[in-house]
């Protein structure tokens, strides 16, 4: 689907990276986000070796860090709070650069930010070497229930035509000098929500009956099947091996 | 803002994990007895539609912006069900795909931003419609308290949640204080748009109203000749 936020994301490419199966990428990440996130924070070598981990991945992957670090724009309001903690959590407290900040603030903001930052970089490399529909595949893979999946996949295909529709309607309240100052100009705003909504639902009924109409009766055929070999296993475990490596090395020190 | 990783420890994110599924759970069984087998197509949509009108910024005080949370508003258009099923899908999507907020906060995201604001906001919308009189025009004021009260209820939980599992040392006063003094006034926002949303489908399509359903009055038949 054209104009859908799969364009901004997914960075076409024929690299080992990409070549791996959605399903074996997906457990791949849920086992280094799980190793970084119940690594101590003391441990901040540990979290050197992570990073280190996901540029080899990227490098791999051929994903320019320029790419990383846009995508990782997402992050900014969460990094603003963290940057915040040391001023406000209680405990004994450190002199840093002319400041006196509380010492576990100091630590809960580094705690935050690393695990934070980690588990974003691999979201946004995970994303980039795989496309979203090829994504859901590996979720109905990996057992969630095929009815989530389906509603997922109408999300996906549809977001890019909704928002398209939400910006053609904001073209047409602004040529007509529409200009959102404060709260007075909400019922404008809030009735464009509402035309917005009646519209997608009735594309939801359109897109329904489309579909009865070349014989849907309730789940979707499963077009091309995905499999992993036994090398393609090996290759996706390496960042999680990896990081477990790290992870027991954080723990036994 | 959407929780990240390392921001609440491993055994709460773990317990907040198994409410939502279990409310993802309820909300799969619900939404194919509010939507039967136009579930998938219909749920999907209404879906897309939350993604997008969180997108739509709105301004507040002080150069600010906010936006909508959507979960009590989808609630009373599509039913409590498809509702937590729509929000809960909005943030998976968020969390995988567009790593906002962590995945191993996934399950707090869902529980806090999707279950507690659709329990709590359809939740009061209900009680508040039943002490209004059963008109079209009582569905926006329940709809106001409703979605009113549903964000700074989701910060409480938040802050419960920090209070159990918080990976650093701040008072939980202070917590508290922050978390729910700003989601009042975003509440108040909140409010304010879900209200008109919910009134000018009202006004349009009354029949899609899933909150406003049996409000209508009975059509009655007339005969031409028939005086009043």
């Amino acid at each position: 689907m054209t104009g859908g936020p799969e364009h901004r994301l997914f960075r076409p490419g024929d690299s080992p990276v990409h070549r791996l199966p959605p399903h074996c990428k997906l457990l791949a990440l849920i086992g280094f986000v799980l190793a970084t996130v119940s690594t101590p924070r003391e441990a901040y070598w540990a979290f050197g070796a992570y990073a280190a981990l996901l540029a080899v991945v990227a490098a791999v992957a051929r994903v320019p860090a320029g790419f990383v670090l846009r995508r990782m724009l997402v992050e900014t309001p969460f990094v603003l709070f963290a940057l915040l903690l040391p001023f406000v959590a209680d405990g004994p407290t450190v002199e840093v650069l002319g400041l006196t900040v509380s010492h576990d603030g100091l630590l809960g903001a580094w705690n935050v930010l690393a695990k934070g930052t980690l588990g974003v970089v691999a979201g946004v490399l995970l994303a980039a070497t795989t496309e979203l529909r090829a994504l859901l595949l590996g979720l109905q893979k990996l057992r969630m229930p095929p009815l989530l999946v389906q509603i997922m996949s109408f999300m996906l295909r549809y977001g890019g035509v909704i928002t398209a529709e939400m910006g053609r309607m904001r073209i047409a309240r602004e040529s007509r000098g529409f200009v959102a100052r404060d709260l007075r100009q909400t019922p404008a705003v809030a009735k464009s929500a509402g035309a917005l909504f009646i519209r997608s639902y009735e594309r939801g009924e359109r897109v329904h009956l489309a579909m009865l109409s070349r014989g849907y009766t309730g789940t979707m055929p499963i077009l091309v099947d995905t499999r992993a070999s036994a090398a393609q296993w090996a290759a996706a475990a390496t960042l999680p091996a990896a990081a477990l490596a790290v992870w027991a090395g954080a723990l036994l020190r | 803002m959407h929780i990240p990783n390392g921001f609440i420890d491993g055994p709460v994110s773990a317990g907040a994990g198994v409410i939502a599924v279990a409310g993802v759970a309820v909300g799969l069984r619900g939404a194919r007895r509010e939507l039967d087998e136009r579930t998938a197509p219909l749920a999907g949509l209404v879906a897309a539609f939350v993604f997008a009108v969180q997108m739509l910024n709105f301004p507040v005080a002080g150069g600010t912006s906010g936006h909508l949370l959507g979960g009590t508003l989808a609630a009373i258009l599509v039913g409590p069900y498809t509702g937590v099923l729509c929000v809960a899908v909005v943030l998976l999507m968020q969390g995988l795909f567009f790593a906002d907020g962590g995945l191993t906060a996934l399950g707090l995201n869902i529980t806090i931003m999707g279950v507690v604001t659709v329990v709590v906001g359809y939740g009061l919308y209900r009680l508040t419609l039943g002490l209004l009189p059963a008109r079209h025009s009582s569905v926006p004021i329940a709809a106001f308290v409703g979605a009113l009260v549903s964000v700074p209820a989701a910060a409480c939980v938040f802050t419960l949640f920090y209070a159990i599992g918080g990976t650093t040392d701040v008072s939980i006063g202070k917590v508290a204080g922050a978390m729910i003094g700003v989601h009042v006034l975003i509440g108040i926002g909140e409010a304010i748009i879900t209200a008109a949303t919910v009134s000018s489908v009202l006004a349009v399509r009354p029949d899609l109203v899933h909150g406003a359903r049996g409000l209508a009055r009975p059509l009655e038949l007339r005969s031409a000749g028939e005086t009043r």
